[in-house]
């Protein structure tokens, strides 16, 4: 057995040897494949009941990540973001006062740091900078700070990074209400910046005079996460 | 004992318990293969927990999977390296990745018909098992690589990034199918299942599933069948 016959050949080693270079030739292409393969796939995605095409690593939708070992809930109804710190007056809006103001319509890029990227997902919600103000900044504050109910996450923003026009407090999303999958019901959509800085299931707004890091960036991820131009990334900007 | 691992091989299967039972798997394979088969489970069941949604949403708690996912996939190699390094422990495996190896033309006629013609004449391993066993071993090394360079991703070009999560991805869907087969066919074959336990097989599985072995294994020529 031992000795290799005439009519025998390396098979097994080939195939180890052909998918290692298939492996390697995949971690050098594997993004523009994988971008192709989410816009072929994009239209039986959106007809299929079934939900399995979203299994598919090229599907193109969300991932689900969460900090906490649970999924964090709240209902609607019991809802509440509070927003204090360096404020004239600290308030609590219930999910109801945020639907109240004006609200602003968002479709834009979802892009995560790991790689995923969703395109073109509708964002429903009230603008950060609506909301600080309601709330009135005093001079000397710099930064803002977001905790979420989930217990553990927290994010942050300078205050010249919160007060632009593509950063919501959102409550809905794909014209539904924000699910607790994505952060519901009401999460942080930073259109910008890597999807950490997204705070899912706000909790709190906090307004300080300087920038706190947040839980990834003390895992050290970049505290400025513009997109492809933080994180030694070069992805396309969300605009 | 003798040192060459075929001569070792062959004394193995001379001393089975009785002619109805050949000796298939040595001690060592079989503590290498129940190992791999737990640290396979650990490493399925967190990758499902960090990937599939629904799954990841009931478990949470990222760091936590994150982190056994990626030090049992490390210590993966470990035992398979060691069982082929050890001398009489390794020697029944290092028996068999040569026989996975080596193909022969009817290995290649199985692979055509799907192990439907019945002139075939396999070996030891079939050609679907040849071919599971060395995408298994082939899976492991892209699997190290890509899930090292996602795990510390400062130290590679930082544009394999997504490209070393596609290819994880896509091995991953790929392993699942073929981990599921392989415990399906096992669980279908209670006796080739069982070899994995106590190590011989019945002879008469043997003629059927892998006449050229059972030929080799025993000396005997092969009756009319």
């Amino acid at each position: 057995m031992a000795r290799p016959g005439k009519s025998e050949t390396l098979v097994g080693r080939r195939v180890v040897l052909g998918m290692a270079g298939a492996g390697a030739l995949g971690v050098l292409f594997g993004a523009k494949v994988q971008d192709r393969l989410a816009r072929w796939l994009a239209p039986a995605e959106a007809a299929d009941p079934t939900g399995l095409i979203d299994l598919l690593p090229a599907a193109g939708r969300f991932r689900f990540y969460s900090v906490v070992g649970f999924l964090p809930h709240r209902s609607a109804a019991a809802y509440r973001l509070s927003v204090a710190g360096l404020v004239d007056k600290p308030l609590t809006f219930t999910l109801a006062d945020l639907q109240a103001m004006p609200a602003t319509h968002l479709v834009k890029d979802f892009q995560c740091v790991t790689g995923w990227r969703v395109p073109e997902v509708a964002w429903t919600g009230v603008t950060l900078a609506s909301v600080l103000d309601a709330a009135g900044v005093q001079s000397g504050a710099t930064a803002v700070s977001f905790a979420s109910f989930d217990g553990a996450y927290t994010e942050s923003l300078s205050l010249d990074q919160a007060r632009r026009p593509d950063v919501l407090v959102a409550y809905g999303m794909e014209g539904k209400a924000v699910s607790s999958q994505h952060g519901g019901p009401v999460r942080l959509y930073v259109a910008p910046m890597y999807g950490y800085k997204s705070c899912k299931w706000l909790e709190s707004i906090h307004v300080t005079d300087r920038v706190v890091p947040g839980y990834w960036e003390h895992q050290g991820y970049d505290v400025d996460a513009w997109i492809g131009k933080s994180n030694g990334r070069d992805d396309k900007p969300v605009a | 004992m003798t040192s060459t691992p075929g001569s070792a091989r062959a004394m193995v299967e001379t001393t089975s318990p009785s002619p109805e039972r050949l000796a298939r798997f040595d001690a060592g394979e079989r503590v290498l293969h129940w190992i791999n088969a737990s640290l396979f489970a650990v490493m399925m069941g967190t990758a499902a927990a960090l990937y599939v949604g629904p799954i990841s949403a009931a478990v949470g708690r990222r760091e936590v999977v994150k982190t056994i996912h990626v030090w049992t996939g490390l210590a993966l190699p470990v035992p398979v390296l060691f069982t082929f390094v050890t001398r009489r422990w390794g020697a029944g495996f290092r028996a068999d990745v040569r026989r996975f190896n080596r193909w022969t033309a009817d290995d290649r006629r199985w692979l055509r018909t799907w192990g439907r013609d019945s002139r075939v004449r396999s070996g030891k391993f079939n050609a679907g098992q040849k071919l599971n066993a060395a995408f298994t071993l082939g899976a492991i090394v892209v699997m190290l690589v890509t899930g090292s360079i996602m795990r510390w991703p400062r130290h590679f070009p930082l544009a394999w990034r997504t490209g070393a999560t596609f290819v994880h991805d896509w091995i991953f869907l790929a392993l699942a199918v073929t981990i599921t087969g392989h415990v399906l066919y096992a669980a279908n074959d209670p006796d080739a299942m069982r070899a994995m336990a106590r190590g011989w097989i019945p002879r008469p599985w043997a003629r059927r599933h892998a006449p050229a072995w059972e030929e080799e294994a025993t000396g005997n020529v092969p009756g009319p069948r």
